[in-house]
């Protein structure tokens, strides 16, 4: 294997892989708050909550992570008159896409959860909100755990879709290395060999979690 | 403790297989001899490029003037200039892809460079362009010289023009984009000051859309080359024959004026 291409272009590379990471913690964070306010509302009692997050995860989840991203990179610009770059507007449309499968996730979770238990909670006293905080929501994490460390794999993975919108990120020096080098497929072999830096201790750790939430049962 | 080396093992496996695709090298076989047992010759073409090679959606014809001297270096190899199959590449697919034996050649507005000349072999000079910038219309530049170190330059990847743009302005930023439809898209949506490739692309985009213009002079040479695999002398020596042919014939003069609108100046 030739790894010219990497010590000579080490760098470029480190500045793609830093801002990849930078994308995929934003977009972490970002779709798991925005997941979990959808979620709520998905499962709340008021119709018109419960209708917007039905509407804002069937859009999401259903079109192409591509189309969400140029929604905010050409779109938005033209809408609103503000102009998000590439790398904002690459990890807005990330964080947005995965929220829709994460609230879903957590829906689901939630769901699982027994019903007397919010009965339970709500005959004690504690409002709806409450009730979420302190019973539901710490229960639904634990089934929640092995969906959500997927979706945040594919999030690290769906974060080359920066590559297309100009934002830096390490696909996109990729393609500048492989283009300039000749070298495609040993660059390529790099660039997955960054991205399996970043999944598969994702990947470990999620199993590792499990495990341990699983003895607290 | 065995879970962590089970971990390590597999990373490890996951290096070797990669390293196997990557020892893999890509066969090549005769140029010209296989493309005249195929009958068929299979090019490499643009189809996002106003006058060069634009795929019209209404007919799906692929339309301009690589594809015309497409046409005419089959009929030349082929005797029938209907004997061609194009397949659409991008600055950045069209290097990889004639190394993957998909396409025969490359008439794709490529420059011919060293750098280049390492990785594939040229035909003679079929066009020369220069290197230009697109703005909106009343932008504040003017050319080359208003663009300064922090102004934002659209371009597609694997592109001279990166290259030429970074050396002319140091400190510039340089956005690359897959191809000049989606560059041409992130102008229009204020992502960026000017779009800079070829001249000749450059007019074309501008007979899309008037609230843009060209401006200043062209600042580089960009001679045209057609691309081939390496070590294929056969057909480099036929398509330079080809393109000899055309230019004596008068038949590229006719093609030029076609498309550019004027006559050739050399």
């Amino acid at each position: 294997m030739d790894f010219s291409v990497l010590t000579g272009n080490y760098e470029t590379f480190l500045h793609g892989f830093y801002n990849t990471i930078l994308a995929s913690l934003l977009g972490l964070v970002g779709s798991f708050i925005l997941g979990t306010i959808i979620a709520v509302f998905r499962i709340s009692q008021v119709r018109p909550l419960m209708w917007f997050g039905t509407a804002y995860v069937e859009f999401f989840r259903n079109i192409p992570l591509l189309l969400v991203v140029f929604l905010f990179y050409y779109g938005v610009s033209s809408l609103v008159g503000v102009t998000l770059d590439g790398f904002n507007a690459g990890t807005l449309g990330l964080a947005v896409y995965t929220s829709s499968f994460i609230a879903e996730a957590i829906r689901a979770g939630i769901m699982a959860v027994p019903k007397g238990q919010s009965e339970a909670a709500r005959s004690s006293g504690l409002s709806y909100l409450q009730t979420m905080r302190y019973v539901i929501l710490p229960q639904a994490i634990k089934l929640v755990i092995p969906p959500l460390s997927n979706q945040f794999i594919n999030l690290v993975k769906n974060s080359s879709i920066l590559s297309i919108v100009s934002g830096f990120d390490l696909m996109y020096f990729g393609d500048g290395i492989a283009t300039d080098t000749f070298d495609t497929i040993n660059t390529y072999i790099f660039v997955a060999m960054f991205y399996l830096v970043l999944t598969l201790p994702l990947s470990y750790g999620s199993r590792v979690l499990e495990r341990k939430l699983a003895r607290h049962d | 403790m065995k879970k962590h080396w089970k971990m390590i093992r597999l990373a490890a496996a996951l290096v070797v297989v990669l390293s196997l695709l990557a020892a893999c090298g890509n066969k090549k076989e005769d140029g010209l001899a296989s493309i005249k047992d195929r009958d068929k010759l299979v090019v490499g073409v643009k189809f996002d490029t106003k006058l060069f090679g634009l795929k019209d959606p209404s007919t799906g014809n692929v339309e301009g003037f690589d594809i015309d001297i497409a046409k005419q270096i089959a009929k030349h190899i082929l005797g029938d200039e209907n004997k061609v199959e194009f397949k659409e590449v991008t600055s950045k697919t069209r290097v990889p892809m004639l190394n993957n034996d998909e396409i025969d050649m490359v008439v794709a507005t490529m420059t011919i460079t060293e750098a280049r000349k390492k990785e594939v072999d040229f035909s003679d000079v079929y066009f020369l362009a220069g290197q230009s910038l697109l703005v909106k219309k009343g932008s504040p530049i003017k050319g080359i010289e208003d663009v300064k170190a922090g102004t934002k330059v659209l371009s597609s990847k694997g592109a001279t023009s990166v290259k030429n743009i970074k050396e002319k302005v140091p400190g510039v930023t340089v956005l690359e984009f897959d191809n000049y439809q989606d560059a041409f898209s992130a102008l229009k949506a204020g992502q960026g000051d000017a779009l800079t490739t070829d001249d000749a692309i450059l007019y074309g985009m501008a007979a899309q859309d008037p609230n843009y213009e060209v401006v200043g002079k062209p600042f580089t040479d960009e001679p045209y080359g057609i691309a081939m695999r390496k070590g294929n002398s056969d057909l480099v020596k036929a398509v330079n024959d080809a393109l000899k042919e055309l230019k004596d014939s008068g038949e590229y003069d006719a093609i030029y004026e076609k498309w550019i609108g004027k006559k050739p100046s050399n």
